[in-house]
């Protein structure tokens, strides 16, 4: 094991994507930080990462020597952002730089806070997060926040809203509240990619605690967002989550108890829940591949640059799923794959072997034209599989109809008889008499 | 050297012909006169063969000149499809091109180019490519291809002769090889690299209309069948064959009812139609159209009335009573009348005959297309045509062609009744339809040359009758013909002779102006391939445009090959053969919902033209651009088609949108749909930072001559991946949709 992440270091700076297709994993994250006291007060945080075999860089978010490229290639798989408060990265990082960062198929966790700086509003913005606008507001809930003893101001939420997503935040159950105290967000409507994954409560908004409410807040209920995340389509994941503080150790360690809840928790569930959202941020769950695609005819083996219409095909693809060390034969029995042509003309769902083998066969339609194989599976906190291959599919060649079919044959009797017909009649014209 | 000797020995002998009758006058008159005579025939033929193989050396030369102009290249649009095929015809042999069905047009739907080309003139150029190469000699199948049109022309003139002579005399067919061979209104068809089926369809027309002419002439089984064969050809390279599939049995009807009806005909007509029918089914795209088409049942009906009228004519024969006959006829017509009426209403009401076709009912009625399809309304060839290029395209023929209807009443036959009725029927659909004329030609030019024939005749006849009369009053043996000649000549005045003379001179004087008019327009304005613009610099010097080159050549080097490029349908055929990449539509019009489809994306907001495109795995959109060479034909100039061809099938394009006050603009005052639709933005990006013209603001468009009226042209789902060095064709790339949207 150590080999091979050995093996696994040395290589990935030769990779310039951290979805290799043998280890989507990533391995070397980028951390930067407002202050390196985050460093030991977000320990817990850090430890659980570098325990899963991460490699932190720590920097200050101003350092000048910082960058997440060297001589055109990624340096970094993965970037942390614990620094809210930033207004301009030192080196070579801004908001274009970062952008460019997960088109090209890196993940980014930012964490902001009160007082987020524009720039990080930026980011967010880009991703479809839109924080409140107002720097001094939090998420404020009278009704579930966490009993404590030394604030009052019901900024100190404890939520128990999560996605219902097993890929997401694993199969054991959260069972406390998670700890929140920061800036609530909305998700953009237009944006069909990001998910809320820790929703505020419905008695929930957002102002500033220390002022007093002049007008109705605009983010209330549980249209506000605590923690979201965003797959893109080149499935880079993305957290952005209002409170830096959810991820210190104060609060990992910190017991909870929500208000108007008798049953109180020894320890919250932010660790439980971060450790597990981090784990499919960086793609160490729900992480889909498909590879050896195959289409074929019938009893041939080698896949034809161009079918013919009503030709017997067989479609074959095997999907697995990476399991942090390993790809395990991905099962589901609702894998499609679409004979497709401006619409489907052919939509079957895939038989599989349990070894992630997923086949069809199927008849090509009546129709000629250029074709696709189509598999779109998307499932909730798995990454895309969008696979489609172009085919052609021709009519009939000449010499490919049925030459004597039995309707045909009074034609030809017709044909015939009147040739000899001819033939008697012309013979008997001429030489009779 | 046998030939120079025959000339001189000719001219010898006429020279040497008033001094010899001065010492010998009677008996060596009589000898060399029998001798010239004998000679005159061999110089006739002789005079007539050399001036036939000038007129075919001519034909094809003249058509030369876009070569010498640009370079050995392939013209325009339609013939860059025809040359693919020919390529892959002569790549992958006969079958593979027959069962051709080609993925590469028409994304997604492809096309079956194997049944829906006319193969006729791939397959020629195949066969002459395949016999240069089997005598050795090593060319490049595009050589074949760029002078497959001028040698068919040269070969038209023979026809042209053939025919001449068989409706008039030897004369008139010379005459008529000598017009066709330069007349503008076929040279705009068949210059060099003009490489389209009527090239090859010219000749296969007039072949067969002369064929079935001396078929009607003789009433020879076997004249017939050559012009069946003829028919064949001709259906297999043109669509326009349906043109000799109702001529021919209007003609027939015509002398039907004059009376004229023969045995010569039944037998030209139906051995011809039979036949041409069961060869031209073997045409997969003609297929059974002359028995389930509309526009072939013309044909069919006055086969069966010719039968009818055989039939009544051996009941004629057989009954002497008149009377009896009389009601006979009456019953027997009304009967076959009858009948045909109801299987034709039958046939059409149960579908079994497909009713007439758009592109049929555009030429009975001029404004059908404008009305109905605009598709076929928005090719320039297919406009009505202007009298000017009727000037421009036939020149003095128009003054002789009614001189030559005129001969050909007065001298009416079988074969100049079909001439009428040919140059008739061509004029009208020369008059609907620009590219018609081209028909047109071959007919007028053979009347003409029966007027020119006729006229240059009688007059050279009163010139030449004038000078033997010293001659025949000192030789005393006068023939009966000279006599007579003689006799006319008497009764009018000395000054006709000279009349004549002017006459003639002014013919030649005519003729002569003819012929600079038709070298001056082939080299000015038929010899441009148009993919290459030439235009005339501020020194006066030549400035080539090569973009659509430029822009193809970049497609074919810089795109995957699986990509789909989107333009308007004009320049499908090209991006196909020179940029090889796939299309969604070309210049094959079959599926009017795919070309609506792209002139909606075209005119619509750059977010709804995204949506279509994605539909259509779209990967880069190609516009033609002519804003900054002032290049007229582009994209802007268009648009209006696509606004009305997209609105024709999809009701959310409605043309007054894009217009302001019924009027077309891109300025300022133009509509703001017009201003933001994708083809404006396509067209315009960047734009408005150009200075094209001195003293003029940036962003002046210069085909339009105005000043563009969007110069902050943002783009949001293309980006610009290559514009040609003179912006004429601009390609954008159609982005992927967004990451983290």
């Amino acid at each position: 094991m150590l080999k091979l992440l050995a093996f696994l270091t040395l290589s990935l700076p030769f990779l310039t994507h951290s979805f290799s297709p043998d280890h989507p994993t990533d391995r070397r994250v980028l951390v930067l930080l407002d202050d390196l006291a985050i460093k030991s007060s977000h320990s817990l945080f850090f430890k659980t990462l570098q325990s899963r075999g991460f490699e932190l860089d720590f920097k200050l978010a101003d350092d000048p020597k910082i960058g997440l490229q060297r001589y055109g290639q990624y340096t970094y798989d993965a970037l942390i952002l614990f620094s809210p408060t930033v207004d301009r990265f030192g080196g070579s990082i801004d908001l274009a730089a970062i952008l460019d960062f997960v088109d090209t198929g890196h993940d980014l966790i930012i964490a902001a806070d009160t007082n987020a700086s524009d720039l990080i509003r930026q980011i967010s913005v880009e991703c479809g997060v839109d924080f409140d606008e107002d720097p001094s507001a939090m998420v404020i809930d009278h009704m579930s926040y966490a009993v404590s003893d030394t604030e009052g101001d019901h900024t100190l939420i404890a939520s128990d809203d999560f996605i219902k997503s097993d890929v997401i935040l694993g199969s054991k159950k959260i069972e406390a509240p998670v700890l929140f105290k920061g800036i609530g967000h909305t998700i953009n409507s237009e944006n069909s990619l990001v998910l809320k994954v820790l929703s505020a409560s419905p008695s929930a908004y957002s102002a500033n605690p220390k002022s007093k409410l002049s007008s109705p807040p605009l983010l209330i209920g549980s249209a506000i967002s605590l923690v979201s995340v965003v797959q893109a389509r080149n499935n880079a994941r993305v957290l952005i989550s209002g409170s830096l503080s959810m991820f210190s150790d104060r609060f990992f360690r910190s017991e909870v108890q929500k208000a108007g809840s008798a049953d109180k928790h020894e320890k919250s569930a932010n660790e439980q829940f971060l450790t597990e959202l981090s784990k499919w941020v960086f793609h160490e769950r729900g992480h889909l591949k498909a590879v050896n695609v195959r289409h074929h005819k019938i009893d041939e083996a080698d896949e034809p640059a161009i079918y013919r219409i009503n030709d017997d095909v067989e479609y074959s693809v095997e999907i697995y799923e990476w399991h942090g060390k390993s790809w395990e034969p991905y099962v589901a029995d609702d894998v499609q794959v679409q004979f497709y042509m401006m619409s489907p003309y052919v939509l079957k769902t895939l038989s599989t072997d349990k070894k992630g083998h997923y086949f069809t066969a199927f008849k090509v339609p009546d129709v000629y034209g250029v074709f696709q194989f189509k598999v779109e599976y998307d499932r909730l906190g798995y990454t895309s599989v969008s696979l489609s291959k172009q085919i052609p599919v021709r009519p009939f060649r000449h010499n490919e109809y049925d030459r004597f079919i039995p309707a045909a044959y009074p034609y030809y009797g017709a044909a015939f008889t009147m040739m000899t017909g001819f033939f008697i009649f012309t013979v008997v014209h001429l030489y009779n008499k | 050297m046998a030939i120079s000797e025959h000339v001189n020995g000719g001219t010898n002998t006429r020279k040497s012909m008033p001094s010899s009758s001065a010492l010998k006058p009677d008996l060596l008159n009589k000898l060399s006169f029998k001798t010239l005579k004998l000679k005159t025939k061999q110089q006739e033929l002789l005079i007539r063969v050399s001036i036939l193989c000038l007129v075919y050396v001519l034909a094809f030369i003249t058509r030369l000149f876009s070569v010498l102009r640009y370079e050995s290249m392939i013209h325009e649009f339609d013939p860059y499809f025809n040359y693919r095929t020919t390529l892959f015809l002569t790549e992958k042999g006969f079958y593979d091109f027959w069962n051709w069905f080609d993925s590469e047009s028409w994304y997604p739907l492809g096309r079956i180019i194997g049944g829906t080309l006319y193969p006729g003139l791939m397959v020629t150029a195949a066969l002459i490519y395949w016999a240069l190469r089997f005598l050795r000699f090593a060319v490049h199948i595009r050589e074949v291809c760029v002078l497959t049109a001028p040698f068919f022309a040269s070969n038209t003139t023979i026809v042209a002769y053939l025919f001449g002579k068989e409706i008039w005399d030897t004369g008139a067919g010379l005459v008529a090889a000598a017009l066709i061979a330069i007349c503008p209104g076929y040279i705009s068809r068949s210059v060099a690299g003009s490489y389209d089926n009527e090239g090859v369809a010219i000749f296969a027309l007039l072949l067969t209309f002369y064929l079935f002419v001396k078929a009607v002439n003789t009433g020879s089984l076997a004249w017939a069948l050559a012009s069946a064969f003829g028919y064949f050809y001709m259906v297999s390279a043109w669509g326009g064959y349906v043109f000799i599939i109702n001529l021919v049995p209007l003609y027939v009807l015509v002398l039907l009812i004059t009376g004229r009806y023969s045995m010569r005909l039944y037998v030209a007509y139906n051995c011809m139609y039979v036949v041409g029918m069961l060869l031209a089914m073997q045409i997969r795209f003609v297929g059974f159209q002359h028995v389930q088409s509309g526009e072939h049942m013309a044909a069919m009906g006055v086969f069966f009335l010719m039968q009818v009228f055989y039939f009544l004519d051996w009941v004629k024969h057989l009954l002497s009573d008149t009377k009896m006959f009389q009601a006979f006829l009456r019953i027997t017509v009304t009967c076959a009348v009858g009948v045909g009426a109801v299987a034709l209403g039958v046939g059409t009401a149960s579908g079994y005959i497909s009713p007439w076709t758009g592109r049929f009912y555009s030429l009975l009625d001029p404004t059908y297309a404008k009305d109905h399809i605009p598709i076929i309304a928005s090719v320039s060839e297919h406009q009505p045509t202007a009298w000017s290029s009727f000037m421009f395209d036939f020149h003095i023929l128009l003054f002789l062609f009614p001189a030559g209807l005129y001969f050909c009443f007065k001298r009416l036959s079988d074969a100049t009744i079909f001439i009428v009725m040919y140059g008739l029927t061509s004029m009208y659909f020369a008059g609907v339809m620009v590219r018609l004329i081209l028909v047109a030609t071959p007919a007028v030019c053979l009347i003409s040359a029966i007027a020119v024939s006729a006229t240059i005749k009688n007059l050279t006849q009163l010139v030449r009758a004038k000078n033997k009369v010293p001659q025949t009053g000192s030789t005393k043996g006068a023939s009966s013909a000279k006599g007579s000649s003689k006799g006319s000549i008497d009764q009018s005045q000395p000054f006709q002779r000279n009349g004549a003379a002017a006459l003639l001179f002014g013919a030649f004087y005519l003729l002569s102006k003819y012929a600079t008019h038709c070298t001056w327009v082939t080299s000015e304005a038929y010899s441009s391939p148009s993919i290459v613009l030439a235009a005339r610099g501020a020194h006066g010097n030549r400035v080539i445009f090569d973009d659509y080159r430029e822009a193809y050549f970049w497609l074919r080097q810089n795109t995957p090959p699986d990509a789909k490029v989107m333009s308007w349908w004009d320049y499908g055929y090209q991006i196909t053969a020179m940029g090889n990449r796939t299309v969604i539509v070309d210049n094959n019009t079959w599926n009017n919902t795919h070309i609506a489809t792209v002139g909606r994306a075209m005119s619509s907001y750059e977010d709804e033209a995204y949506e279509i495109m994605r539909s259509l795995d779209v990967d880069y959109v190609l516009v033609v651009f002519g804003g900054v060479t002032g290049y007229s034909s582009d994209d802007i100039n268009k648009f209006l088609w696509m606004v009305r061809i997209g609105g024709g099938v999809f009701p959310v394009i409605k043309e007054p949108d894009y217009l302001v006050n019924g009027e077309y603009r891109v300025d300022k005052g133009a509509a703001p749909k017009m201003l933001n639709c994708l083809m404006y933005k396509l067209s315009y990006y960047r734009f408005g930072e150009l200075t094209t013209e001195y003293g003029k603001p940036p962003g002046y468009d210069r085909a339009r001559g105005v000043e563009i009226g969007n110069k902050d042209i943002k783009l949001e789902y293309l980006e610009e991946a290559f514009t040609t060095s003179n912006w004429i064709v601009r390609i954008y790339k159609v982005k992927p949709p967004n990451n983290r949207w």
